[in-house]
């Protein structure tokens, strides 16, 4: 038995020879930072290290603190709130445009229209701040000039809390309304072309046929897609709102992400702020593992 | 004949929409252009904002590529852009054609390797211990070696290697070639047009990667070119005299998006293909 596995290994020795980089990658860059997660336990002692470093007393030290702290609740309230948001406004206008561009019949333009409205997808958040400060910042932006000339009072979009997560939200959708909606086109073009031909010798209008073909026909791939981006709450989008925000939005903007930055990489509390991801992360796979094992329920899973 | 009609609206209204979406993209854009672009004495004489500038004027860019700091930045971000991606690739390829491959003893555990990972991580604080207790901090590498090989893109080529008919893999190893030769001479070759379309996603990862800077680098001399784009965008408007050749901040800071923006908006048009196909192939393994 053990000889025959040798004798396997020994013959497959060239696969292993590749896999060995990858191997020692993820250890290194992978594993070894979840063996880190124990500093989450642990007082964090920079010269000590991570393994040398005391154990918290009591163990769970930090998760209280955190816990009772005013942060708590504003910093969950303001990742799961940013995440609903974008789920609840960023999901029908790609499936809007995938109907629309499935519907034209005027080849450039269409084409026109798809290369334009993926492009923004592969813009930084970085760009996409600068992009918003020439539109919307208070005294350079374009749209607050406009409000000027009609006589109106500025509104300061991108320092304001009443308007910060609309700005989130709407950035979010422009980025990502022409890439969203590629995968509900592939899906529409799988439908059974002779139920259109029966539909028309039926005398369907075009309404019609979307309402009873086209959307039936990419039903299931939006309930996937929904029930995907629901495992993904705890991510509400670090990149963009480390980008975008400022203090005067903290109170709205500050999410789990952001704040593990700042107070772990910023204030070197680096033991609370490993708690404080480890929660996420947690809360984050059992999210994902329920939205996989509900869309494997629905048809096809992630893998 | 009403038929005719509903569908005469249903274009107007569709094409309307649809010329609609392509003006939401692209005007923002035309727009930061054309800031970047409007001399100031254009500014002060419209009292605000202009559209279509009467004239151009380059003095922004000259103005910003005057300061060193964003030429450096440039050839840092290229540098990590061009190794970053071949690195990626070499390792991605590498890991990816063995778990291609059945039979191998330990495949599903290499795999779970992999794919454990896109579920759950060390997070970003215990990854910036590891990542300074080996030694990459204020390096150039720390914008690459931490995140050389991304799992999903592992999943994806691996998708590409299996679907390559088995009898060509079958037919070399009996003309005597051994694993390597068939990996470079045959599945690579073979899958030229996918390792491209994950070379690009890397590509773009790098070339608008943020974050590995600001965690890993405090050398400002190493900063990439969205960190030093960023920190100019921070900056706040300066009081204007009433000068005529200023720069205002605002359009020295829009010049530095469409010099971080260009190569990919240049690039993007002629590749969009690729990408799309990408997308595809990722969601439908994905």
């Amino acid at each position: 038995m053990l000889r025959t596995l040798g004798r396997q290994i020994w013959k497959y020795r060239a696969y292993y020879l590749m896999l060995l980089p990858g191997i020692i990658y993820y250890a290194v860059y992978k594993y070894l930072p979840i063996y880190g997660i124990v500093i989450a336990f642990k007082d964090y002692d920079m010269l000590a290290g991570i393994a040398n470093s005391p154990w918290a007393d009591p163990w769970y030290k930090h998760f209280q603190a955190f816990y009772e702290s005013p942060y708590f609740s504003q910093l969950l309230v303001n990742t799961v709130l940013i995440s609903l948001y974008k789920l609840v406004f960023g999901m029908f206008p790609p499936i809007a445009l995938a109907v629309l561009l499935n519907e034209c019949r005027v080849d450039w333009f269409k084409r026109w229209v798809q290369t334009l409205s993926y492009m923004p997808h592969f813009l930084s958040w970085v760009i996409i701040y600068g992009i918003l400060i020439v539109l919307l910042s208070q005294d350079s932006g374009i749209v607050n000039q406009l409000i000027a000339e009609f006589g109106g009072n500025p509104i300061p979009f991108l320092t304001s809390t009443e308007w910060f997560r609309s700005v989130l939200v709407g950035s979010e959708i422009w980025q990502n309304l022409g890439w969203g909606a590629i995968i509900y086109l592939a899906a529409m073009a799988g439908i059974d072309p002779t139920l259109y031909e029966a539909a028309r010798v039926d005398g369907a209008s075009r309404l019609r046929m979307i309402w009873h073909i086209t959307l039936p026909g990419i039903r299931n791939v939006i309930v996937l897609l929904l029930i995907l981006r629901l495992g993904q709450m705890m991510d509400a989008g670090f990149d963009q709102i480390y980008i975008l925000y400022n203090i005067h939005v903290y109170p709205v903007a500050d999410i789990l992400d952001t704040w593990v930055f700042r107070t772990g990489l910023e204030q070197w509390n680096f033991s609370l702020a490993a708690a404080v991801g480890l929660f996420k992360s947690v809360i984050g796979l059992l999210l994902v593992l329920g939205s996989n094992s509900l869309a494997k329920k629905w048809g096809e899973g992630i893998w | 004949m009403v038929r005719g009609l509903e569908d005469k609206i249903f274009n107007a209204v569709s094409y309307t929409i649809l010329a609609l979406v392509g003006l939401v993209t692209v005007v923002p854009l035309l727009y930061v252009l054309s800031v970047s672009l409007t001399p100031y004495a254009e500014v002060l004489k419209n009292g605000g904002y202009v559209l279509f500038p009467k004239e151009i004027t380059f003095n922004a860019y000259e103005k910003l590529l005057s300061n060193s700091a964003i030429p450096r930045a440039f050839q840092i971000t290229i540098f990590v852009t061009v190794v970053g991606t071949a690195i990626n690739l070499t390792l991605t390829a590498l890991l990816a054609y063995p778990l291609s491959r059945k039979g191998m003893p330990g495949r599903r555990l290499f795999l779970f390797m992999v794919v454990f990972t896109l579920l759950f991580n060390g997070g970003i604080i215990p990854t910036y211990l590891i990542v300074k207790a080996t030694g990459l901090i204020d390096t150039v590498w720390a914008l690459i070696v931490p995140n050389a090989i991304w799992s999903f893109n592992v999943l994806v080529m691996k998708g590409f290697f299996e679907n390559l008919p088995e009898e060509i893999f079958e037919s070399a190893r009996i003309d005597g070639a051994h694993e390597w030769r068939i990996l470079l001479r045959i599945a690579v070759p073979l899958s030229i047009p996918s390792i491209m379309t994950i070379g690009l996603f890397y590509a773009v990862g790098h070339w608008n990667s943020f974050f590995a800077a600001i965690m890993y680098i405090t050398d400002r001399s190493l900063f990439p070119l969205q960190v030093v784009v960023r920190e100019i965008l921070m900056m706040t408007q300066q009081p204007l005299e009433n000068a005529e050749d200023m720069v205002p901040t605002v359009t020295m800071q829009m010049s530095a998006v469409i010099f971080a923006s260009l190569p990919i908006i240049a690039v993007y048009p002629f590749l969009q293909k690729h990408f799309t196909k990408g997308m595809i192939i990722g969601s439908i393994k994905g």
